[in-house]
C-alpha cells in the first residue's frame, strides 16, 4: 500500500469519526424533541387562549429585553405548595404563543405565571419605580426608566407578521390594525375599544401607567403582567382529559 | 541559495478572497447601520463595519510585511507549528476570565445590596447574562480554542491548516464575544439562557464555527501520526455538537434586516425542551467534553506518563456523548413538559454518572506512581483538584436530577451552587492549569515566574470556592424548605419575601467567596505577566536537539 | 394515547436492545486484544517531544 493510499484512509477516519459523533449525538435530541410536535397530548385543549395584543406583545418584549427570566419563573409546578402559593399549575397551552418561552430556571423573585390581576396597576407602577417602597426587603432592581421612556411601536406589525410565520394565529386584520389597537388598549375609554375587544377577547384597555396621553414602556410591561395567567378558563378545563 | 528560487510575491486566494468579502461587507454594514431601527443595532452594525474594514487593512498590511513564500509546513522534517493564534487565545482567555469573574462579583453583591443596581444598563437582569457569557464563552471558549489548536498540532505533528483561517477563528470568536456582551448591556437579547445573543451574532458565530471545524479537520487530515489521539476525539465532539446545538436552539426569524429583534421559531413547551436540550448540553459539550480533552493531554504531559487506560477513554467517550444529550429534561421536572420526557431526562442523567466517573477515574489514576508530583508541582495539583471537583459535581448532578430531589432544589440557589462547583472547581481550575502550562511553552520560558504564587492562587481561590458552594447549598436548601413549609393549621408558613430576606447573609458570604476567587485570578495574571517579562528564555536549539534522541525509540 | 403507548413499548423493547447492542460493539472495539498495541502507541503521543 502506497503512502498516498494510507493517507487517504486516515483522512476518511476523521470523517468517519465526525459522522459517528453526529449520529450518536442526534439520537437523544430527536427522540425527546420531535414527538412533542406530533403527540397531540403535549398541548392541552383549553378555552380562552388567544395571541397577545400588540401592547401585551410590546410588554413581553420589554420583559425579554430586561432579562426578567433571570430571576422570575413563569411555570407553576404540580407541587402542593406551589399551587397554593401561585395558583393552578401551569399548562403547556398557556405558553404556546411565547416565542421564546419564559418558564425561567430561578426564583430569586416569585413566580409570575399568574401574577395578572393580583395587584393593581398603581401597585405595579410603584413597584417598578422603586420595589422596596411596596415590598420592603426586596432585592429587585428599580425600573423607573420604563415610565420615562416612550414606547417605540412603529414596527409592531412586523413583529406580529414574523410571529404569524412561526405559527401564532394572528389574522390579517389584527396585523394591519396593530398600531391603532396598541393605542386603543393603552388609552382610558377609547371610543374604538369595542372593535379592539372583539379582536382580543378578555383584553383590558386602560391607561396602565396612569398618565393619559402618553404610552410608555411601563404601560406595555404592566399590560403584559396584568394579563399573565388569567386567559385559560379553568371552569371549563377538564383535568382528566389531559392526563399525559 | 534562497535567492535563486525566490518565488514571485502574490496574494494567496485566502488573502485576496477574505479581503474582498470583508470590503464588500463593510459597505453592507454601514448601510444597515444607517437604516437601523434602534441605536443599539446601529452601534453594532458600525462595529461590524469597523471590524471588517480593520480586517481588510490588516490583511493588506500583513501581505506587504511578509516574505514571498508563506511559512512552510515543515522545516528540516520538523513540523513548523503555528502558535500565534494560540498565544492570542491564551491572553484573551485571561482577560475575559478576570472580566467575567469581576462581573460575577458585581452581580453577587447586587443580590446582597440591591442599591448597586445603578443604571438601566447595569441592572442585574442585563449583567447576569454578561457574567455567564463572559465566563463560559469568553473565558472557557478562548481556553478551548487556544488549547485545541495547541494540542491538535502537537498530537498530529502538523502545522495548523490555513493562513488566514486560524486567525479568523480566534479574532472572529472574540469579536462575537464583544457583540454579545455589549448587546446584553444595550438590552439586545433573545432571553434564552446561555444563548442570549441575537440572530446576527448567532449567524456570525456560525460562520466562525464552520471555519473552526474546517481548520480542525484539515489539520487532522495532514497529521503524521497514524492515530487520532483521544483528546482530539473530545475536541471534535465539542466542535460538531456545539454547532448542532447552536443551530437547533437559535432557529429564529429576524423582524427585519434593520432590526436586532428576532423571534425564535419554537414556542412554549417545545421551546422549553429545545432550550434545555441546548442548555444542558452547553454544560455537557462546552464545559465537560472539551475540558476532558485538556485533561487527556495535559495530565499525562505533567505526570510524564501515558493516560491510565486508553481503552477506558474510548468507552467513556462514546458513552458520555451518547448519554449526555438526553439529560436536558431534568431542568423541567413537574412542569408542563410531558412526563415521559421528564422520565427520560432523569433516567439518562442518572446513567450519566457512570461515564462521568469513568473519565474522572482515568484522569486521577494517570497519576498512580506519580502522586509525589502533587507536592512539588502546584500546576498539576490544580488539575488534579479540578478532576476531583468534576467527580463531585457529576455526582451531585445525577442526584439533583432525581425528581423528588429536584422538587426541592429547582428554582433555588442550590442549582447556582452546583453549577459553580463545576464551573469554578472543574472548568476554571483545569483552565488555569492549562494556561499555567501554555504560557511558558508558548513564550519559550524555562519555567513559571513563581510556583509559590501558583500555590497562593490555588489556596486563595479554593477558600473562595468552598465559601461559594457551602453558602449556596445552605441558601438553596433553606429556601426550598421555606417555600414548602406549612404551619400546624395547614397554611403556608412563609411569604415569599421572607424567603428572600433569609438569603441575605448567604449572599454576602457568596460574594466574599467570589472576591477571593477574583483575587486569585489577579495573582495568576501577575505571575503570567512576570513569566513572560522576567522568565529565563529556553534555548530553542538545545531543546530540539535534546528532544530528538528521546523521539527516536518511539518512532 | 395509543400512539404514545406504541412508542413507549417500542422504546422499552427494541430501543433498549439497540442501545445495549451498540454498547457491546463499543466494548468489543475498545477491549479487543488485537487493538492493544495500537492503543498503547496512541496513548504515548503526548509524551513524545519534537
Amino acid at each position: 500500500m502506497s503512502l498516498w493510499q494510507k493517507h487517504a484512509i486516515f483522512e476518511k477516519n476523521s470523517i468517519i469519526l465526525t459522522v459517528g459523533i453526529v449520529v450518536v449525538v442526534a439520537i437523544g435530541g430527536l427522540v425527546e424533541a420531535v414527538p412533542l410536535f406530533y403527540l397531540k397530548s403535549t398541548i392541552e385543549t383549553v378555552e380562552g387562549m388567544r395571541p397577545r395584543s400588540p401592547l401585551e406583545l410590546a410588554g413581553f418584549n420589554i420583559y425579554v429585553r430586561e432579562g426578567c427570566y433571570n430571576c422570575h419563573s413563569q411555570q407553576i409546578r404540580t407541587l402542593r405548595d406551589e399551587v397554593e402559593r401561585y395558583g393552578h399549575y401551569s399548562l403547556a397551552a398557556e405558553s404556546m404563543y411565547d416565542h421564546p418561552f419564559q418558564w425561567g430556571s430561578k426564583r430569586t423573585g416569585p413566580d409570575l405565571a399568574r401574577v395578572g390581576g393580583k395587584y393593581s396597576d398603581a401597585w405595579h407602577r410603584d413597584h417598578l419605580r422603586n420595589p422596596v417602597s411596596v415590598v420592603p426587603g426586596s432585592v429587585m432592581p428599580p425600573y423607573a426608566f420604563l415610565e420615562r421612556t416612550e414606547l417605540d411601536f412603529r414596527h409592531i406589525a412586523d413583529d406580529m407578521r414574523v410571529l404569524r410565520a412561526t405559527g401564532v394565529p394572528y389574522t390579517e386584520e389584527q396585523i394591519t390594525r396593530a398600531q391603532a389597537d396598541l393605542t386603543i388598549q393603552a388609552t382610558q375609554d377609547d371610543p374604538d375599544v369595542d372593535g379592539f375587544l372583539e379582536r382580543y377577547p378578555n383584553a383590558v384597555a386602560r391607561s396602565f401607567s396612569g398618565r393619559p396621553g402618553r404610552i410608555t414602556e411601563a404601560d406595555a410591561l404592566i399590560a403584559y403582567l396584568q394579563h399573565l395567567g388569567n386567559q385559560v378558563d379553568f371552569k371549563l378545563y377538564d383535568n382528566k382529559a389531559n392526563i399525559r | 541559495m534562497t535567492q535563486a528560487i525566490a518565488p514571485i510575491k502574490r496574494m494567496t486566494f485566502g488573502e485576496a478572497g477574505t479581503a474582498t468579502v470583508l470590503a464588500a461587507l463593510t459597505f453592507l454594514f454601514i448601510l444597515i447601520g444607517a437604516k437601523a431601527h434602534t441605536s443599539g443595532y446601529a452601534f453594532h452594525a458600525l462595529l461590524f463595519a469597523a471590524a471588517s474594514a480593520w480586517g481588510v487593512f490588516k490583511i493588506i498590511d500583513r501581505f506587504y510585511a511578509r516574505p514571498a513564500a508563506l511559512p512552510p509546513r515543515e522545516i528540516n522534517g520538523w513540523p513548523n507549528y503555528n502558535f500565534g493564534p494560540v498565544k492570542f487565545g491564551t491572553v484573551a482567555a485571561m482577560f475575559w476570565g478576570v472580566a467575567g469573574f469581576l462581573v460575577g462579583v458585581i452581580i453577587a453583591l447586587q443580590l446582597a445590596l440591591p442599591e448597586l443596581n445603578l443604571a438601566s444598563w447595569l441592572n442585574f437582569g442585563r449583567l447576569r447574562p454578561l457574567h455567564t457569557s463572559a465566563v463560559i464563552f469568553a473565558f472557557g471558549g478562548n481556553v478551548l480554542i487556544a488549547s485545541s489548536f495547541y494540542v491538535l498540532q502537537r498530537t498530529s505533528r502538523a502545522r495548523l491548516a490555513g493562513d488566514i483561517a486560524p486567525w479568523f477563528v480566534v479574532l472572529g470568536y472574540n469579536f462575537f464575544i464583544v457583540i454579545a456582551g455589549t448587546g446584553y448591556l444595550l438590552g439586545i437579547t433573545q432571553s434564552k439562557e446561555y444563548a442570549e445573543p441575537e440572530w446576527y451574532a448567532d449567524l456570525f458565530l456560525t460562520v466562525v464555527w464552520v471555519v473552526y471545524l474546517l481548520v480542525f479537520l484539515v489539520t487532522l487530515s495532514r497529521r503524521k501520526e497514524p492515530h487520532i489521539y483521544v483528546a482530539n476525539w473530545f475536541y471534535l465532539a465539542f466542535i460538531v455538537t456545539i454547532a448542532v446545538l447552536h443551530l437547533g436552539n437559535n432557529a429564529a426569524i429576524p423582524v427585519s434586516l434593520f432590526s436586532a429583534k428576532s423571534y425564535v421559531v419554537w414556542s412554549g413547551v417545545q421551546d422549553a425542551m429545545i432550550q434545555w436540550w441546548y442548555g444542558h448540553n452547553a454544560v455537557g459539550f462546552f464545559l465537560t467534553v472539551p475540558f476532558l480533552a485538556i485533561m487527556y493531554y495535559f495530565v499525562p504531559k505533567l505526570a510524564n506518563r501515558p493516560v491510565y487506560s486508553y481503552r477506558l477513554s474510548i468507552i467513556h467517550f462514546w458513552a458520555l456523548i451518547f448519554i449526555y444529550i438526553w439529560a436536558g429534561p431534568h431542568h423541567l421536572h413537574y412542569t408542563a413538559l410531558p412526563d415521559w420526557a421528564q422520565t427520560l431526562g432523569m433516567t439518562f442523567s442518572i446513567i450519566l454518572w457512570m461515564p462521568s466517573w469513568g473519565g474522572m477515574i482515568n484522569g486521577l489514576m494517570t497519576l498512580s506512581g506519580a502522586w509525589d508530583k502533587l507536592r512539588t508541582d502546584p500546576v498539576l495539583r490544580l488539575m488534579v483538584v479540578a478532576i476531583a471537583f468534576y467527580g463531585m459535581a457529576t455526582f451531585e448532578g445525577p442526584l439533583m436530577s432525581v425528581r423528588e430531589v429536584n422538587a426541592l432544589s429547582h428554582y433555588t440557589d442550590w442549582t447556582i451552587g452546583h453549577v459553580h462547583s463545576g464551573a469554578l472547581g472543574w472548568v476554571a481550575y483545569i483552565s488555569f492549569g492549562t494556561i499555567y502550562c501554555l504560557v511558558p511553552w508558548l513564550w519559550n520560558r524555562k519555567a513559571l515566574y513563581s510556583t509559590r504564587l501558583v500555590s497562593l492562587h490555588f489556596w486563595v481561590s479554593t477558600i473562595g470556592i468552598v465559601l461559594y458552594i457551602t453558602s449556596m447549598w445552605v441558601a438553596g436548601i433553606l429556601q426550598g424548605l421555606m417555600w414548602r413549609a406549612y404551619t400546624s393549621l395547614g397554611f403556608l408558613e412563609y411569604s415569599f419575601i421572607e424567603t428572600v430576606e433569609a438569603m441575605h447573609p448567604f449572599y454576602l458570604i457568596r460574594a466574599l467567596g467570589g472576591i477571593l476567587f477574583l483575587t486569585g485570578s489577579l495573582i495568576m495574571v501577575y505571575n503570567l505577566w512576570a513569566t513572560v517579562k522576567y522568565g529565563e528564555a529556553t534555548d530553542e536549539e538545545t531543546e530540539t536537539t535534546a528532544a530528538k534522541p528521546a523521539l527516536a525509540p518511539a518512532e | 394515547m395509543t400512539t404514545y403507548q406504541m412508542l413507549a413499548e417500542f422504546a422499552q423493547t427494541w430501543g433498549m436492545l439497540y442501545f445495549v447492542g451498540i454498547f457491546i460493539v463499543i466494548l468489543v472495539y475498545a477491549l479487543a486484544p488485537s487493538r492493544k498495541k495500537g492503543f498503547d502507541e496512541a496513548a504515548r503521543i503526548p509524551l513524545r517531544e519534537d
